[in-house]
């Protein structure tokens, strides 16, 4: 009898065949669409073929603009990977602190933990505005949306991992002699520091949009920033492959953390999916 | 050498009894093995023992002294899970409790003093068998063998009192038979006083040089809230011969509803 088919299994050449197909009917259809259009209109922006693209990646990330000598695209890369990882560390920071307190220290969490879930209930793009006005409308605001966006969600995640630690560690610490610190630095904080980078992976996202929205709102340089200026010429031929490169960026950091996690902490994978 | 002695302890939740009037003397250098029906309280009663819970009356004393609020190095605790920490290797998790006390500020030991700590735990490792797996972690470890990582990386403390709630309750029996060896011999060893839960009784006379069986004594629905359970046998077990102890097995062995779930 034929096995169930949460039973059946692709082959090793078989999964990174599978894992392409998606990629290669996109592909395929944005050739078809595009030559379609073009046939039809050959001056037609939407679908810019590919040997547009290609000219137009080689204007913004191979030509150094004439006027200032630099290439725009890592011009725009560099700025917006800086306030992002800025960004990121300071959420990162907050979350660890903040959500390891909540989670632990139970006059800390009386005090503090409604404020945080209130805190994360406010719309961050609705308080865009007030950063603008209060941290001025050059890199400082950005940043602190990125932190406000994302931080709250890193906090909560946070404690609810260090509540979830079973009691008996906690217990069993206790009766080997640790103190409150102790315990924090040896028992707890090296076990949420993988849960810490799992929340980090699923901020990445969200990171992300608020840093293209922050740019789109109020920039001179950024990717975000560099998007929606061309969007007046509808040049679509920057666009996807700006879209492409941040795509492509996100899943970099996305897989990076995912190895260093693996690498750092070697415990975890046969943690993984034990009740 | 340690005197344990609870005197007329009570436990409530929210009104309804759980524990009440447990008066006992305990020898210094004792195995109590605790039995009971499932929710009788046995856990509760360790709880409390470690002060992870506080009676609601009564008093336990260790050698005199009430117990402190929270607990201590004084008395050290196997549970049935998760008992080690799992981003430790052995050899680690072993020396946590010599690593804590000897480095307030980062609970952790570096160059010559780490390595003078870890060699001082290669002794109890190679006792408890796990020598050879030290630089293991603990999911890399069968069941049997984190319970024996539980008992060493708690007696490297030297606790007075030991409290196991059902540590062997997961392991196969043939697993479960060397480990009795091992507790014994450590109970020996360390003449320190072990208190341990388990619903096996042939463990509990195996191990115990007392046998205390708790049980409610009222049983009627609607009694159930106002009525605890409370000591319904304790025998000695140290001075028994195998036959003896055969034959109180049983004969409480039909009493002690714990046996009825096996
Ligand atoms: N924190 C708590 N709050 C309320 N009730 C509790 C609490 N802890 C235990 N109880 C109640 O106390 C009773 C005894 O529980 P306990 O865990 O001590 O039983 P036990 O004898 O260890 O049972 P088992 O053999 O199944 O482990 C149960 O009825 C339980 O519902
Ligand atoms: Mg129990």
């Amino acid at each position: 009898m034929a096995r169930r088919l949460i039973n059946r299994h692709p082959t090793r050449i078989g999964i990174v065949y599978l894992g392409l197909l998606p990629f290669v009917v996109l592909i395929a259809l944005y050739a078809t669409g595009s030559a379609i259009r073009l046939a039809d209109n050959p001056t037609d922006k939407l679908l810019p073929a590919f040997s547009t693209l290609a000219a137009a990646v080689d204007r913004v990330a191979m030509t150094p603009d004439r006027r200032t000598g630099e290439i725009l695209l890592w011009v725009d890369t560099a700025a917006s990977l800086t306030r992002l990882g800025l960004g990121l560390a300071v959420a990162t920071a907050l979350a660890l602190l903040v959500g390891i307190a909540n989670g632990i220290l139970p006059y800390v969490r009386a005090g503090l933990s409604p404020f945080v879930v209130a805190f994360s209930m406010i719309p961050p793009m609705a308080v865009l505005p007030i950063l603008f006005i209060v941290f001025g409308l050059d890199e400082l605001s950005k940043v602190v949306l990125i932190v406000f966006g994302i931080a709250p969600t890193m906090m909560r995640d946070l404690k609810a991992r260090v509540e979830e630690m079973p009691r008996e560690q906690l217990i069993k610490a206790q009766t080997l002699g640790a103190s409150s610190w102790q315990i924090v630095l040896r028992v707890v904080l090296p076990q949420v520091l993988p849960r810490l980078i799992d929340a980090l992976r699923l901020s990445l996202g969200p990171a992300w949009l608020f840093l293209i929205s922050a740019e789109a709102i109020a920039s001179e340089v950024g990717l975000g920033y560099r998007i929606f200026l061309v969007r007046r010429y509808l040049a679509m031929d920057v666009i996807l492959p700006y879209v492409a490169w941040i795509t492509l960026l996100a899943a970099f950091g996305d897989v990076t953390l995912r190895m260093v996690s693996r690498k750092l902490f070697p415990w975890v994978e046969g943690e993984r999916g034990r009740s | 050498m340690t005197q344990v002695s609870v005197v007329n302890l009570w436990k409530e939740f929210e009104g309804q009894v759980v524990i009440e009037r447990v008066n006992l003397e305990v020898a210094p250098h004792s195995f109590i093995s605790i039995v009971g029906p499932s929710g009788c309280g046995k856990s509760t009663f360790l709880r409390m023992l470690l002060s992870q819970e506080a009676p609601t009356r009564g008093a336990i004393r260790i050698d005199g002294k009430s117990l402190p609020a929270e607990p201590t190095e004084q008395r050290g605790v196997v549970f049935q899970r998760y008992s080690v920490f799992p981003h430790l290797t052995v050899l680690e998790n072993v020396a946590f409790g010599l690593e804590v006390a000897a480095s307030r500020l980062l609970g952790r030991l570096f160059g010559a003093r780490r390595r003078a700590a870890f060699e001082g735990c290669r002794g109890i490792l190679e006792e408890v068998g796990l020598d050879a797996a030290r630089d293991k972690y603990p999911a890399q470890l069968s069941g049997g063998m984190q319970q024996r990582l539980a008992i060493a990386q708690a007696l490297i403390k030297k606790p007075k009192v030991l409290l196991l709630d059902e540590p062997f309750g997961a392991l196969d029996p043939g697993i479960r038979n060397d480990i009795h060896q091992l507790m014994l011999r450590l109970f020996d060893e360390t003449g320190m006083t072990v208190f341990m839960v388990t619903h096996d009784l042939r463990e509990a006379f195996k191990l115990g040089t007392r046998l205390i069986a708790f049980d409610r004594y009222r049983t009627r629905p609607e009694e159930r809230e106002l009525y605890g359970a409370t000591v319904t046998f304790d025998i000695p077990l140290d001075r028994a011969t195998a036959g003896e102890r055969r034959q109180a097995m049983d004969e409480i062995a039909p009493r002690v509803s714990a046996s009825a779930d096996l």
